[in-house]
C-alpha cells in the first residue's frame, strides 16, 4: 500500500470483533465497535467479501457489497481494512480487461463465482531508462526515467512525495514491482496504490482548446470536442450508442484509452475486447488493445462494483494522464451507474428524488464529468483526460432526471436519433438535438493551424442540414414536385450532405475512420457540387434535370478513398461536376 | 439474484424448524429467532395441513428473516407455520434426464413421470460468464421461419426477443421456432419456459412441441395463470439453469424460449411492492433492468466449450407501447428484437413480422459464407432499404396520388405486397429451408429494376437475375396479380 493510504491502526485494547446484522442484497449493516471512516473497505464472512462503509450511525455501519451476498448471515465476522476502496496503477494495466474494482478478469475462470480474481504480480518486465540522476532534487510528479510500453511511459515521483533521489535503477529490465527509485526516504516502484474516489492531483487545469480526432465526420466536422472535454451521448436503445463509441475507442487519436462496459452486454464486451486485440494501431503500429485498459462489469454482474467502476475508470486515466498523455475515457453506460445509485439508496431507505433517484444524483453526476480535465500535471507536461458517457433514457424519453441533469454538465452533446437510426443512417447522431460548446475554440484552434475555413465549412454544412429538413416536414405533405427550384435544390442538398458526408461505414475498412484532410475534402467537394446545382437551378436549367444526375460517384467517394485520402475525393468531384455540365440550361 | 453456487454455510442447523411468524404479507412471510440464515437461502415452509411450500430469504435482520414464498401466503396463518432453512441458494439436479420432460413452473413433474434426478446439483441463480471467456457469437441458429431467418438471423449465442402485443399469433411464433430449430445437424435442445399461460395455450404448447418432445430435445416448464404468480420468478431461473447445464456440460446448442416475460415482470413487481419498495417507473422496481440482465446474460457461449444457450424471451408490450418499461429495458439488455406488427397481422399474414423496426445485432456475424450463404447479408440489407423506401412512397402516394411520383418511385409502389404475400406468408407449421426463403427474397427484390438494387455487388445481382425473357415476365406479372386478387 502506498503511504497516502494507510492509517496507522487504533491504538488501545483490542476491540470486540465487527459483526454482520442485516443483509438486504448488496446493503449490509454491521455492527463496527472500533471506529471505521466512510468509504473504508471492509471484508465480509468467510468468503471475504468486499464492500465499503457508506454510512455509520452509532456503532453500526451500512456498507456497500461488490460481491454476490448470498450465504451472508447475521453473526458472520467483519473484518474492517482500516483505508479506503484503492486500486493497484501499472503499465500492465493496458491491454488488459478487468472488473469494477480493477481486478484482472484473464485468470479469472470460465465462471465469476464470486470469489475475487487477485491480481497477483505480474511476472512481465518493462524497459526503464533513468532520465535524472543520484542525487538530484526532485518534487512530486517529476519525471525520474521512461518505460517503455506500447505508449511512451514514465516513472513519476507519487504526488505526495518530494526531496532528494537517494537510489535509482539502472536502465534496464523491471518488474512492475521493483523499487527503482529511493525519493526523500520513499520507495518508488512503476505500480503504485490511490484511492479511487479522490481524484488525483495536478499542478493546474488548462482551458481544452486542442481538437480531439474521432475520426467520425459527423463527430469532427459538427460537434467537435476538444482535449479535456466532456461528452454525453444519449440514445434510446437501437441507436447505435455503442457501435459509436467503440468507433470512437478504435480511431481516435488519444495515446491512451480507457473504455468501461458498465452494466452492458457480456457479447459486445467480448467483441470489443476480440476486436482491439485485432486492429492495428494506425499511429503506432502496435495492436490497438496495446492502448487500451478495459473494464468489464456486465449487466449480470455484482450491481455494487458498477458505481465503483467509473470512478476506478477514472483514476486510472488519471494515472496515464500524469504522465503527460491525452487519455479518452468512454463510460457505457452511465444511466446503469445511475440505476445502481438508485438502487442502493432505496435500500437504505433514502427519501427519493425523482424516479426514485436519490438527490444527490445531479451532484453524483456533475463530479465525476468534473474528473475530465485538461491540465498542467505536477511534473510540468500537459495531458487530458475526455470523457465521453453513454446515457440510455428509459423510453428514449429525454427528460428522464439522468439525460436531463447530464446535459447540463457537458461541454458537448451527441444525442443519437431513433429515425435516423431506422432508416439505417449511421452514425444517427442527430445535427437538430446535439451540440458542442467546444466548437469556438476549436475553430480558433484550427484557424491557428493554418485551417482559417474550418468554421465556416462546419456553419455552411449545419445550416444546409436545418434548411433541408425543414423542407423535409413540407415535402411529406405536398411532394417534392410543389417546391419551387431553389427549395428543391436543398432538398437534394441534404440529401448528399447526409449520404456522401455525414453518414459513415463504421464495417468498411476505408470509411470507418476519416483522417481531418479525408474529411475536409468530402466537404469542399460535396459543397461544390452542391453551389454548382443552385447555380444550374438559377440559370434555368430543369430541376428534374438536375436531380436526375447520376451522384453515384459523389455518395461512394468516401468508400472508394483510403481513411486519408483526398484525391479519390476530388476526382468524384470532377466526374459529378463533369456530369452537371452535361444538364441543358 | 445472480451469484455463486456454493453458499456460505457457518453454524447452521438444516433440522430446525422455526415456528416465530410475526408477520404474513402479499408473498412474504417474517420469521423471527432465525440464527445463521443466510440472504438468498432456500426455504421450506410446512403448513398445518401438512402442504410444503417453498421459499427464499429476501432479507435477514439480526434475528428475523423474511422469506418470499413461491406458491403464495394463501392459508397460511401465524400459527402453525413452520419455516426450515437449507443453508444454501436454491439448487436443483442437472443433466441430460430433463430432456423429453414435462414440468409445472417449479421444476415438479407435470407428465405423470418420476421426479428428475441428475448427476450433479447447479444453483438456479447461475453465476456471471467471465467477459473475457466469452466467445463472440458467429453462427446460426435456423428457425425454419423465412422473416427471421433472412431478415433477423438469430445467432448461437445471442439473445433476441420477441416484442407482441395482445391479440397477436407470437404464441404460435415461439412455438414454431421451439419445434423447427436447429444447428446445422448439431447437438441441439430447446428449453421452453411458459409464463402465465392460459390452459387452452399451454395445451397448445403441448401440443406444437409433442413431437420434439418425444425425440428428447426438449424440456418444457409450464407455469399457467393460475398457478401462483411468484412462482414465475422461478420457471425462467429453472429454465436457464438446465439450459446451462445442457450447452457447456453436455455440449448441446440450446435454444431457451421464455413467454411471456411481461408476466414475469408482473411477478416481480408484486413482490417489490409488497416489500414497499420505492416504485421507479410504472412501479416496477428500480433493480427491473438489472433483474432481466440476470435472466437474458445467460445467454452465450463460453471459449474452448462446444454448446451455446440462445435466449428468445417473448413479450407483450401492454396496450402495444413499446415504451412500457419491460420492452424498453429489454430491448436494452438484448441484441435486438424481433417485432410483430398488428396492422400486418390484419392482413392475414403470418408471422407479422415488421421488417423494419425488427433487428438482428449479431446477424452481421452470423450469416454470409461458411455461416448462411453468400448473398445473404447483401439481399437482406437491399430488402430493408427497398422496403423502407416502399412505405415512403406509399405514404406519399396516398397523399399526393400516384401521378406525383417520380420513375424510381414508382416500381417500389408494390414492393410491400410482394413482400407480404411471396417472402413473409408462411404456415405456422411450415419449415421452410433457408435456401428457399433466400430465393423468395429475390424474387420480391427482382421486381425492382438494378439501379434501386445499389446494395447488392453486381457479381451477385448478375448470377440471380434471369435473362431477359419477356415472355416469362408477363408469366410471373400474371400469376403475382392473380395471387393478389386471392389475397384481396
Amino acid at each position: 500500500m502506498g503511504a497516502a493510504v494507510t492509517r496507522a491502526p487504533a491504538a488501545g485494547p483490542a476491540p470486540e470483533a465487527a459483526r454482520v446484522l442485516r443483509v438486504a442484497g448488496p446493503l449490509v449493516e454491521i455492527s463496527c465497535p472500533a471506529p471505521v471512516a466512510m468509504h473504508d473497505l471492509v471484508e465480509l464472512g468467510g468468503h471475504r467479501l468486499t464492500g465499503e462503509v457508506v454510512a455509520i450511525r452509532g456503532d453500526t455501519a451500512a456498507v456497500q457489497a461488490y460481491e454476490y451476498t448470498g450465504g451472508l448471515a447475521p453473526g458472520h465476522p467483519v473484518e474492517p481494512q482500516g483505508r479506503p476502496l484503492s486500486v493497484r496503477l501499472a503499465p500492465d494495466l493496458l491491454g488488459g480487461v478487468y472488473d469494477g474494482l480493477l481486478r484482472p478478469l484473464a485468470g479469472a475462470g470460465d465462471l465469476l463465482l464470486g470469489t475475487a480474481p487477485d491480481a497477483g504480480p505480474g511476472r512481465r518486465t518493462w524497459r526503464f531508462t533513468p532520465a535524472v540522476t543520484e542525487g538530484t532534487r526532485v518534487t512530486a510528479g517529476a519525471v525520474l526515467g521512461g518505460i517503455g510500453a506500447g505508449v511512451a511511459l514514465r516513472l513519476l515521483v507519487p504526488a505526495d512525495v518530494s526531496g532528494e533521489v537517494t537510489r535509482l535503477a539502472p536502465a534496464g529490465e523491471w518488474g512492475a514491482d521493483a523499487v527503482l527509485a529511493v525519493v526523500g526516504g520513499h520507495e518508488v516502484r512503476m505500480a503504485q496504490y490511490w484511492p479511487v474516489r479522490r481524484p488525483r492531483p495536478v499542478a493546474r487545469r488548462l482551458p481544452a482548446e486542442v481538437p480531439l480526432t474521432t475520426g467520425q465526420r459527423a463527430v469532427d466536422l459538427l460537434f467537435p470536442v476538444a482535449r479535456g472535454s466532456t461528452v454525453a451521448v444519449p440514445g434510446g436503445f437501437g441507436t447505435g450508442k455503442t457501435m459509436l463509441l467503440q468507433q470512437i475507442a478504435k480511431w481516435c487519436d488519444a495515446d491512451v484509452i480507457v473504455y468501461v462496459g458498465c452494466g452492458e452486454r457480456g457479447n459486445e464486451m467480448a467483441d470489443v475486447i476480440e476486436e482491439l486485440a485485432e486492429l492495428t494501431d494506425p499511429r503506432t503500429g502496435g495492436r490497438l488493445a496495446e492502448r487500451t485498459v478495459t473494464i468489464a462489469n456486465t449487466s449480470n454482474m455484482p450491481m455494487m462494483a458498477r458505481e465503483a467502476s467509473v470512478y476506478t475508470a477514472a483514476t486510472v486515466a488519471e494515472y496515464f494522464r500524469d504522465m503527460g498523455l491525452d487519455v479518452v475515457l468512454i463510460a457505457d453506460s452511465t444511466s446503469r451507474w445511475a440505476e445502481a445509485l438508485r438502487e442502493f439508496a432505496s435500500r437504505m431507505g433514502e427519501l427519493p428524488a425523482e424516479e426514485g433517484y436519490p438527490a444527490g444524483l445531479a451532484s453524483r453526476l456533475a463530479a465525476f464529468y468534473e474528473r475530465a480535465a485538461a491540465a498542467r500535471v505536477l511534473g510540468g507536461a500537459t495531458g487530458s483526460v475526455t470523457v465521453i458517457g453513454a446515457v440510455s433514457p428509459p423510453g428514449g424519453d429525454r427528460t428522464e432526471p439522468v439525460t436531463a441533469h447530464t446535459e447540463r454538465f457537458v461541454r458537448c452533446l451527441w444525442s443519437l436519433d431513433r429515425d435516423l437510426a431506422y432508416a439505417r443512417h449511421y452514425p444517427a447522431v442527430s445535427w437538430a438535438d446535439s451540440f458542442s460548446r467546444d466548437a469556438p475554440a476549436l475553430a480558433a484552434a484550427h484557424a491557428r493551424a493554418g485551417d482559417g475555413e474550418w468554421a465556416e465549412r462546419r456553419g455552411r454544412v449545419t445550416r444546409l442540414l436545418a434548411e433541408a429538413d425543414r423542407l423535409a416536414d413540407l415535402v411529406e405533405l405536398v411532394g417534392v414536385t410543389a417546391l419551387p427550384p431553389r427549395e428543391r435544390i436543398s432538398v437534394l442538398a441534404g440529401r448528399l450532405l447526409r449520404e456522401a458526408l455525414i453518414q459513415q461505414n463504421a464495417l468498411s475498412p476505408a470509411d470507418a475512420y476519416s483522417a481531418p484532410e479525408k474529411t475536409a475534402a468530402l466537404v469542399e467537394a460535396v459543397l461544390t457540387v452542391i453551389d454548382r446545382c443552385a447555380e444550374l437551378a438559377d440559370a434555368g436549367a430543369r430541376v428534374e434535370d438536375v436531380e436526375g444526375v447520376d451522384f453515384t460517384p459523389l455518395l461512394r467517394a468516401r468508400e472508394t478513398a483510403g481513411p486519408a485520402q483526398t484525391a479519390p475525393v476530388a476526382a468524384a468531384r470532377d466526374t459529378v461536376l463533369g456530369l452537371l455540365k452535361g444538364v441543358p440550361v | 439474484m445472480s451469484g455463486p453456487a456454493d453458499v456460505e454455510h457457518v453454524e447452521h442447523d438444516e433440522y430446525v424448524e422455526y415456528t416465530d411468524v410475526r408477520e404474513l404479507r402479499g408473498p412474504l412471510v417474517v420469521v423471527a429467532g432465525v440464527r445463521g440464515v443466510g440472504w438468498d437461502e432456500f426455504a421450506t415452509v410446512a403448513l398445518d395441513s401438512g402442504e410444503r411450500r417453498h421459499g427464499l430469504v429476501l432479507e435477514v435482520d439480526r434475528d428475523l428473516a423474511v422469506v418470499q414464498v413461491l406458491e403464495g401466503t394463501a392459508g397460511m396463518g401465524r400459527a402453525g407455520t413452520r419455516v426450515a432453512f437449507s443453508g444454501t441458494a436454491l439448487r436443483i439436479p442437472v443433466g441430460p434426464g430433463w430432456l423429453g420432460r414435462v414440468c409445472d413452473g417449479r421444476g415438479e413433474p407435470a407428465d405423470g413421470g418420476p421426479p428428475v434426478l441428475g448427476g450433479s446439483y447447479a444453483a438456479v441463480g447461475g453465476a456471471p460468464i467471465n467477459p473475457v471467456r466469452r466467445e463472440p457469437p458467429d453462427e446460426p441458429v435456423l428457425t425454419g421461419v423465412g422473416a427471421v431467418d433472412v431478415l433477423t438471423t438469430l445467432v448461437r449465442g445471442q439473445k433476441l426477443p420477441v416484442f407482441s402485443a395482445a391479440g397477436l399469433p407470437h404464441l404460435e411464433l415461439a412455438v414454431q421456432i421451439a419445434a423447427q430449430a436447429t444447428c446445422g445437424g448439431e447437438p441441439f435442445a430447446v428449453v421452453f419456459a411458459g409464463m402465465g399461460l392460459t390452459h387452452a395455450d399451454a395445451a397448445f404448447v403441448r401440443d406444437g412441441l409433442a413431437e420434439r418432445s418425444a425425440a428428447r430435445d426438449l424440456v418444457l416448464f409450464l407455469n399457467t395463470a393460475d398457478d401462483p404468480v411468484i412462482e414465475r420468478l422461478l420457471t425462467p431461473r429453472l429454465a436457464l439453469t438446465v439450459a446451462e447445464d445442457l450447452a457447456f456440460t453436455q455440449g448441446r446448442h440450446v435454444l431457451v424460449v421464455m413467454t411471456d416475460m411481461t408476466a414475469y415482470c408482473e411477478a416481480l413487481r408484486e413482490v417489490s411492492a409488497a416489500r414497499g419498495e420505492i416504485p421507479a417507473r410504472r412501479a416496477y422496481p428500480g433493480y427491473l433492468y438489472s433483474d432481466l440482465a440476470s435472466l437474458y446474460e445467460r445467454c452465450g457461449r463460453i471459449r474452448g466449450r462446444p454448446g451455446s444457450v440462445t435466449v428468445l424471451p417473448v413479450l407483450t408490450m401492454p396496450a402495444g407501447d413499446i415504451t412500457h418499461p419491460v420492452p424498453d429495458l429489454t430491448g436494452y439488455i438484448t441484441e435486438g428484437q424481433i417485432v410483430l406488427s398488428a396492422e400486418l397481422h390484419a392482413t392475414g399474414t403470418y408471422p407479422p413480422v415488421d421488417p423494419l423496426s425488427s433487428l438482428s445485432r449479431l446477424m452481421r456475424k452470423g450469416t454470409g459464407p461458411d455461416r448462411t450463404r453468400a448473398d445473404h447479408p447483401a439481399v437482406a440489407a437491399q430488402l430493408i432499404a427497398a422496403l423502407a423506401r416502399s412505405r415512403q412512397v406509399r405514404e406519399l402516394a396516398d397523399l399526393v396520388g400516384r401521378q406525383a411520383l417520380s420513375p424510381t418511385d414508382l416500381p417500389h409502389l408494390d414492393l410491400e405486397d410482394g413482400f407480404r404475400l411471396r417472402f413473409l406468408a408462411q404456415g405456422t407449421t411450415e419449415n421452410r429451408p433457408l435456401d428457399e426463403s433466400l430465393d423468395r427474397a429475390w424474387e420480391v427484390l427482382l421486381t425492382l429494376p438494378d439501379s434501386q438494387l445499389g446494395m447488392i455487388p453486381a457479381e451477385l445481382l448478375d448470377a440471380h437475375r434471369p435473362p431477359r425473357n419477356e415472355e416469362r415476365d408477363e408469366e410471373r406479372y400474371e400469376v403475382q396479380e392473380e395471387e393478389r386478387e386471392e389475397a384481396r
